[in-house]
């Protein structure tokens, strides 16, 4: 019988197995950050071992860190202190670090593909569970915690389960004014948002292939939140085309060379997956979720279901059976390892050009990474967003889980990009509507839950 | 380094009737500043457990004297969102060494495992017995058997068996931790390593 893609790509990793079936996992690249890394560090400290591959190890400071004023120190004492204890830490092992105000810094999960650094065929682990975003260019990527991040610092390898595979298809052309992440919200939506959980997924399907590298990341950086350990795509052209002459992959007759064997990376057809599911894209409308968790989510002209949570409706002051169009907002949220890469802020600036953000709204467009912001500024997005009343912050990972300044006031309303609705974690009593980049648009410029398609042409 | 040995024990529980807790409700992130591991119990559901003014919310059962022991019981999905391993830290860091529920999330469960915490899942009805037992008598005492792998009630002696692989049972018992393994092992992965050149 044929082998899946995760198959593949798990037991050409495969160390050893233990008595159970636990794996030994060789890991070709581990992304570190300030917040899952430091007690890491210290184990090892305390046991007097070393980082055992620091040239596979690429850190950078994203979680805490100000979206504004980068070039001052930060001012929370705690923040500041993680940051400081990263930097660190990587000039004492010798890893390679991004910190803030580097040209290469962001968001961990930008940055990798951005820079070259993940690759199709790859074990890729790190300490944040939207690592299955590397998924997208072909690789084996899943959030580990701190105890696994200190076990691939001191042998490279971590003790895993290999999980049962799932392949979600999803086949046709997609609406207008549909993108990337409504596909995602609306695949959570169906299987639930514990739906994923023991798999890893490889989603394909002419929908999948027709999405961009950008829209692909999108997709497989919220396979966590079905619960799957991650999700993947079989590398394509377009996926060799990405990584071209990105700065850290193999140039000239190297990456050729690559190429070659990346092209063996699929699923046999023959190959058996222990769960499938199949979804057809005319079925997917611009979406938003209505409750606590990602899976909670509807068409964006939908009603919330009448067998909704109730302590997730009275936590977002909804009831069941109404719709959200018209419902005001506070907050726009635009960024995060979801969508914060070049493709959404065109999109968002394209959108927005030649209106005007709404009285009362506060909006926040962050770019994932320093490479974003400054390919931004070199399209002349800074100022198509200014000119509409928007301003373009610097990069980090922001409000998505508001471990810096940019917290969502409690019971105020945020229409976000970002991947998690969960009862404060945008901040304490904050209360999250998640949706794609052309939701996120029609709110800022109406104050209101709007229909894109009823505002924009696609 | 060693973990706890994890041995068989008796004890009350503390029930948390709610689904789908994540990690970001066990520990929020605003607490994951720290650079050391300690106190993070404190912080444990710290918005569950205290209101928006910093008071306690004394209906929240781990404000409920009548709740005490080493057994955290909570319903399906338990886990599940961010990786922090902040949140398995903060429920061992509070005194819990079991979590009972009918479903956890994997990269939870992992964690758990890792800092010697032991996840139950036992099936639904049976979550809901035992909420039942702590809804008659908030007392109910509960016996935690790895060697056997077996979750009994004890006022019923209604048992049921739980899985977990045999490496880490391995390790639960002997307080072995897998860094230590790893590096054990280091011969056989530069092996490897050379083996892919």
């Amino acid at each position: 019988m044929g082998k899946t893609l995760l198959d593949k790509i798990w037991d050409a990793h495969t160390v050893r197995v233990e008595e159970g079936g636990r794996c030994v996992l060789y890991i070709d690249r581990q992304y570190i950050h300030e917040v899952t890394s430091p007690v890491a560090f210290a184990g090892l400290e305390r046991r007097g071992i070393g980082v055992a591959r620091p040239s596979q190890i690429t850190a950078t400071a994203d979680h805490n860190i100000p979206t504004e004023n980068q070039h001052l120190p930060i001012e929370e004492p705690q923040s500041r202190h993680q940051v400081e204890a990263l930097a660190a830490n990587c000039a004492k092992y010798g890893i390679e670090h991004f910190g803030v105000g580097n040209p290469r810094q962001g968001i961990v999960h930008i940055i990798g593909p951005e820079l070259g650094f993940t690759q199709p065929g790859m074990t890729i682990v790190c300490g944040d569970s939207h690592t299955s975003t590397h998924g997208a260019l072909g690789a084996v990527a899943f959030g580990v915690g701190t105890s696994e991040v200190e076990m691939v610092f001191a042998s490279q390898c971590i003790l895993q389960t290999k999980p049962r595979t799932m392949r979600i298809t999803v086949d046709g052309e997609l609406r207008p004014g549909v993108e990337a992440k409504d596909v995602i919200l609306y695949i959570i939506s169906q299987i639930t948002a514990s739906g994923g959980t023991g798999y890893f997924i490889e989603f394909a399907g002419s929908t999948i292939r027709s999405l961009s590298m950008e829209g692909r990341m999108t997709v497989c950086n919220m396979s966590i939140e079905c619960g799957a350990r991650g999700g993947m795509i079989a590398p394509d052209e377009k996926t060799f085309a990405y990584l071209r002459g990105r700065e850290r992959a193999s140039q000239g007759e190297a990456f050729d060379a690559a190429v070659a064997r990346w092209r063996e990376l699929y699923s046999d057809p023959d190959a058996h997956f222990d769960k499938e599911y199949h979804f057809d894209a005319a079925d997917i409308a611009p979406m938003i979720t209505y409750g606590t968790n990602p899976g909670m989510g509807m068409p964006i002209d939908g009603t919330i279901p009448a067998t909704a949570d109730a302590k997730a409706l009275e936590y977002m002051g909804f009831k069941a059976g109404e719709r959200l169009l018209g419902k005001p907002i506070d907050y726009v949220f635009v960024g995060s390892c979801t969508n914060g890469r070049i493709e959404d802020l065109r999109r968002f600036a394209h959108l927005v050009k030649g209106r005007r953000k709404a009285d009362g709204v506060t909006a926040w467009i962050v770019p994932g990474s320093k490479g974003v912001e400054a390919q931004a500024r070199a399209e002349g997005l800074d100022r198509i967003l200014a000119d509409a009343g928007f301003a373009l912050r610097q990069p980090g990972c922001s409000a998505c889980l508001a471990m810096n300044a940019d917290k969502i006031p409690a019971g105020k309303y945020s229409v976000s990009t970002s991947n998690r609705n969960f009862e404060g974690r945008q901040g304490p009593g904050a209360r999250t509507m998640l949706a794609g980049i052309a939701v996120a648009a029609a709110a800022a410029v109406t104050g209101r839950i709007t229909d894109p398609r009823e505002l924009f042409e696609f | 380094m060693a973990i706890p040995k994890f041995e068989t024990f008796t004890s009350g529980a503390v029930p948390v009737e709610v689904e789908n807790i994540d990690t970001d409700q066990i520990i929020p992130a605003r607490f994951l500043k720290a650079t050391e591991r300690k106190g993070f119990g404190d912080n444990l559901f710290r918005d569950w457990r205290y209101d928006a003014s910093g008071q306690v919310v004394a209906t929240f059962p781990l404000n409920d004297p009548r709740y005490d022991g080493q057994i955290l019981v909570a319903g399906r999905n338990f886990g599940c969102g961010s990786s922090r391993e902040h949140a398995a830290w903060a429920i061992a860091d509070y005194g819990f060494r079991v979590v009972v529920s009918s479903f956890f999330a994997d990269i939870f469960r992992n964690n758990a495992l890792n800092n010697g915490l032991l996840p139950v899942c036992v099936e639904e009805s049976f979550l809901r017995e035992i909420f039942d037992e702590i809804r008659r008598d908030p007392h109910a005492q509960f016996t935690v058997d790895l060697d056997n792998q077996r979750f009994t009630i004890v006022s019923s002696g209604h048992s049921v068996p739980f899985e977990i692989d045999a490496y880490k049972k391995r390790c639960l018992q002997n307080g072995y931790d897998d860094v230590d393994y790893l590096v054990s092992i280091s011969d056989q992965i530069r092996a490897y390593e050379a083996s892919r050149r």
